[in-house]
């Protein structure tokens, strides 16, 4: 980059590296991560600079982050994907408090996907705040060192007399300053400082003007005067429309259509049929018998371009078409008989053994008490509020994509693979996502919107219908766990078995599952309890399954902490205090508390920082009090988990009238995310939201399957919460802890639904296993 | 066939079918992109606009049925971003994805003009149509009691920037 050095122009900071950025990277495991998330076609992942994924082995340059204006404006780079989770401001942050600018000068720019530029940029695991908050203030602080040097040399004074605050630096014994501005074209020739260097200037977090403030988010603006922001907004030149229709089962190929009627209908283009040749890729999705996994990211369809998205949609209602619906068309694949198969298969061997510590079959005969359940939960959307769109402009062999992907990279593979380019002919802006929860980590609508582009000679706004949002997702996988479990007469828990039955290939060694629809061996509770097993068993599945908000936790949860409440009962012991004993109790097997904890990424399960959150939790609801005052058909309910290395306890109070109808009357969130809530506004939105979505999921949500057929369509026969049945008040509290702060979107959430359970329990002595709610007469009051 | 309609007090003529939904012509013909599509079906709400100041779903009025009664939309909420629903919404910093909340300001402000003052049971009923994905109902409650108390000169009786 060449930079003319007049200051009646942008200038750039320009330096040539900042050694050792990528330290921050080793926390998460890269395999932890891999199960269930998009990636690159061909299942790769990247080249991970310093173990980020997907990101270039060099660490961050400033010269790609910051931009300084003689206007006295600081441009910074916001590198990952924005979809409702606050990154877009969070990120920025870290670079301006560093970088010791004051916010409101401070402008927000997002970058487009560049994995030679910017490491990590997914939206996904909760993972930008671990992944980034190192390398963010290296960044800043990096440019603020330079700066102060520049200073000193235009001063001709000592560097340790130069000090910055505001954009300026200042030299206060001879009460001279220069804005930034003024010394920014300096930088290009000077040798950056050392990682080490950097992080020894680190502000002092007391120090703070930024980090740790509420700071409202910066597309606010935008968003209240309804202004082009989001996916769906986008306009190009030229650009058509487009819908795109799947077959009623996966996998479905074209027999026959209405070719010639669909074209004459107003406002069409084209209309023409995108024929699957290419094999997908092996890496997430569902599995078959035999078959490797299938990630089904292009499912053949019919294509129909049009001037305006509702001719293109109206065409659609008077389509008329025949499918070869494939092997899944069968009464096998139906809710009923999935949940059939599931109890003769755990009645028999299961087909792998995930781990075994002791002999839980000879505790639980020598235990006090004992008790035997079993737990279900469904397949779930993740319903965006934005349905899925990708507007795709394929020209010349060069194809340009504007998407809301959380991992925009693992559109890279699809397209090439599919359109017969290079990776490298693929450009890929990043826009603001009407939320992702986990649905954009696929990147489905992107190849599809390519592939209609290409074949149309148009670019095209690709937007699905909510009917094709809900009848085509990576489902949250539904499951089904047989528990046992034994306490001793003083309370210990002596013996713990699940039989897990998931969805998967039953037949292959090791077990395949389908994406996130396992259990790791670790998970909570298995390093506290001696005599502990862990089967898992599998059933062939219709439809593809993946992450959604907390992956695996956001069910398992529900079954660990509604059974431990069991155990508690049955041990005739205070539900907090026998978890808290449980978090004490030991286990002679060393390696169980090594390695990494389950879900924790990359993070063993700390007892004590649990511990910590859950008497936290027990004081902000004032529980022992509490739960003897409440009137009769009010019940507490208390869980804790970790997940995405948080730790989070939550108490919810619940009142359930007569009819089975519930109102949570208030919820109380204790969490442990180390030492830094960077931004406490969108971190308290967050977990409040992540309550609602949880309480909202128990109470209505269900995709079933008949026949392969995916049943539900819209929101009216797939329900979110609304405003008169959200909790009123979600009170949310944050242990400080000294680690690394780490991310709060999906931890929040799994807890959430234990604890109304329990409290559901707590008031009428109805024990919940089964989700949703709503299928065992619960409604909201 | 053409069809003349009247949007944040400014006429246009548009050349659609009879069946086009008000949200279509608004988003793909006149390129007004603040009103959002989410469900088609009436029950999110994420579509929402005024007609002739009442909160109704544009998805489900179709260009014919228009005439004419007078539409707002998000963008003619007000001229600088300075309606108090606007306001409440930034000070309370609201949004997640955002994606809802032209919808979200829209009922809330219809429901201020109808009653300036109200309570959480009138907030409950006349928000209930409005699906937040993400959750934001605390703050969506907070911000309609916020702009309530800012009255029609605008002065807040809070002060504060984001909500903690």
């Amino acid at each position: 980059m060449t930079t003319k050095k007049t200051l009646d122009r942008r200038s750039f900071l320009r330096v040539t590296a900042l050694a050792g950025g990528g330290v921050a990277f080793g926390l998460i495991g890269k395999d932890a991560f891999a199960q269930g998330r998009g990636g690159r076609g061909g299942g790769g992942r990247g080249g991970a600079g310093g173990g980020g994924f997907g990101g270039p082995a060099a660490p961050p340059k400033v010269e790609n982050y910051i931009k300084i204006t003689p206007d006295g404006k600081f441009t910074i780079m916001a590198k990952n994907p924005e979809v409702g989770q606050g990154v877009r401001t969070m990120l920025p942050m870290l670079i301006a408090e560093e970088l010791d600018v004051d916010w409101k000068d401070v402008v927000i720019e997002q970058t487009d996907v560049d994995p030679s530029k910017y490491a990590g940029q997914i939206a996904g695991g909760s993972t930008a705040t671990p992944q980034n908050w190192i390398p963010m203030r290296q960044v800043g602080a990096g440019a603020r060192l330079m700066l102060r040097q520049a200073a000193a040399q235009m001063w001709n004074k000592p560097e340790s007399e130069i000090t910055t605050r505001s954009g300026k630096v200042y030299h206060e014994p001879s009460k001279q300053s220069a804005p930034y501005s003024q010394l920014a074209s300096k930088l290009e020739s000077m040798t950056p400082p050392s990682a080490e260097e950097i992080e020894k200037n680190f502000k002092d977090p007391k120090d703070y003007k930024i980090i740790g403030k509420s700071t409202v988010n910066c597309d606010i603006k935008a968003i209240i005067a309804g202004k082009p922001l989001f996916t769906i907004d986008q306009e190009i030149p030229g650009m058509k429309f487009a819908v795109y229709q799947k077959g009623p089962v996966f996998g479905s190929k074209v027999k026959t259509w209405n070719e010639a009627e669909i074209k004459k209908m107003p406002g069409i283009v084209d209309a023409f049929v995108v024929v699957k040749d290419q094999p997908n890729t092996p890496f997430i999705g569902y599995r078959e018998e035999g078959k490797p996994a299938d990630a089904g990211d292009l499912q053949e369809g019919i294509a129909i371009v049009a001037d305006s998205w509702w001719y293109a949609q109206s065409a659609r209602k008077k389509l008329q078409a025949t499918w070869d619906e494939g092997p899944r068309a069968t009464p096998e694949h139906s809710s009923t008989a999935y949940a059939a198969k599931a109890v003769e298969i755990s009645k028999g061997e299961p087909h792998s053994t995930t781990r075994k510590d002791g002999d839980p079959d000879a505790a639980l005969k020598g235990a006090a008490h004992t008790v035997e359940a079993a737990y279900a939960y469904p397949f779930i959307s993740h319903a965006d509020l934005e349905p899925q769109n990708c507007t795709a402009n394929f020209k010349d062999g060069k194809c340009e994509i504007w998407s809301s992907s959380q991992i925009p990279t693992g559109a890279f593979g699809l397209i090439a693979s599919n359109t017969g380019i290079e990776q490298s002919n693929i450009t890929a802006h990043m826009i603001r996502g009407g939320g992702g929860f986990g649905r954009r980590l696929y990147n489905d609508y992107a190849v599809e919107a390519a592939m209609i582009s290409k074949m149309s000679g148009h670019p095209v706004k690709l937007v699905w219908a909510r009917e094709d949002d809900l009848a085509n997702d990576y489902y949250r996988p539904g499951g089904f766990h047989f528990l046992k479990g034994g306490v001793d007469a003083s309370g210990k828990v002596t013996a713990w078995a699940d039989h897990f039955v998931t969805y998967g290939a039953p037949k292959s060694m090791p077990l395949q599952t389908s994406s996130a629809a396992n259990i790791g061996p670790t998970e909570f509770p298995q390093p506290f309890i001696e005599n502990y097993a862990l089967y898992t068993s599998a059933q062939p599945v219709a439809i593809r399954t993946g992450s959604l908000r907390a992956p695996t936790s956001n069910a398992l949860a529900f079954v660990v902490q509604s059974f431990i409440d069991e155990l508690a009962h049955a041990a005739g012991k205070d539900p907090v205090q026998f978890r808290i004993d449980l978090l004490a109790q030991t286990k002679p097997e060393p390696p169980a508390r090594g390695g990494r904890g389950g879900f924790g990424f990359g993070n063993a399960f700390n007892a004590s920082r649990m511990t910590g959150v859950t008497k936290l939790v027990a004081q902000m609801s004032d529980w022992n009090n509490r739960k003897k005052s409440l009137p009769k058909g009010t019940g507490l309910g208390m869980a804790f988990h970790f997940s995405h290395s948080g730790y989070f306890a939550e108490v919810a109070e619940v009142k359930v009238e007569a009819n089975k109808k519930i109102k949570v009357n208030k919820v109380w969130v204790a969490a442990d995310i180390g030492r830094q809530i960077i931004n406490p506004s969108m971190a308290n939105n967050e977990a409040q939201g992540a309550v609602i979505d949880g309480i909202s999921a128990m109470m209505f949500q269900e995709i079933t399957l008949n026949n392969g057929r995916v049943q539900q369509s819209n929101f009216n026969n797939y329900k979110l919460i609304r405003m008169a049945q959200a909790v009123p008040e979600v009170e949310v509290q944050y242990l400080t802890s000294d680690n690394n702060p780490t991310g709060l979107g999906e931890p929040a959430m799994p807890p959430i639904l234990p604890a109304v359970a329990n409290a559901i329990f707590s008031a009428t002595g109805d024990r919940v296993r089964s989700l949703p709610l709503k299928n065992s007469g619960y409604d909201f009051a | 066939m053409a069809y003349t309609l009247t949007v944040n007090g400014k006429k246009s003529t548009v050349d659609v079918p009879a069946d086009m939904p008000l949200l279509w012509v608004l988003r793909d013909v006149l390129k007004m992109h603040g009103t959002k599509f989410g469900c088609g079906i009436g029950q999110c709400r994420a579509c929402t606009v005024h007609v002739d100041g009442k909160a109704q779903p544009s998805c489900q009025l179709q260009i014919s049925a228009v005439g004419n009664k007078a539409i707002t939309t998000i963008e003619g909420l007000s001229a600088d971003g300075t309606h108090p629903v606007q306001r409440a919404w930034e000070q309370v910093d609201v949004p997640q994805c955002g994606y809802c909340q032209a919808g979200q300001m829209m009922a809330a402000s219809a429901l201020l003009a109808a009653k300036p003052k109200p309570t959480d049971a009138d907030i409950d009923q006349a928000m209930s149509y409005n699906l937040c994905r993400c959750g934001t109902y605390i703050r969506i409650r907070q911000a309609i009691h916020l702009a309530a108390s800012m009255g029609r000169n605008g002065a807040a009786h809070t002060t504060g920037s984001a909500a903690q």
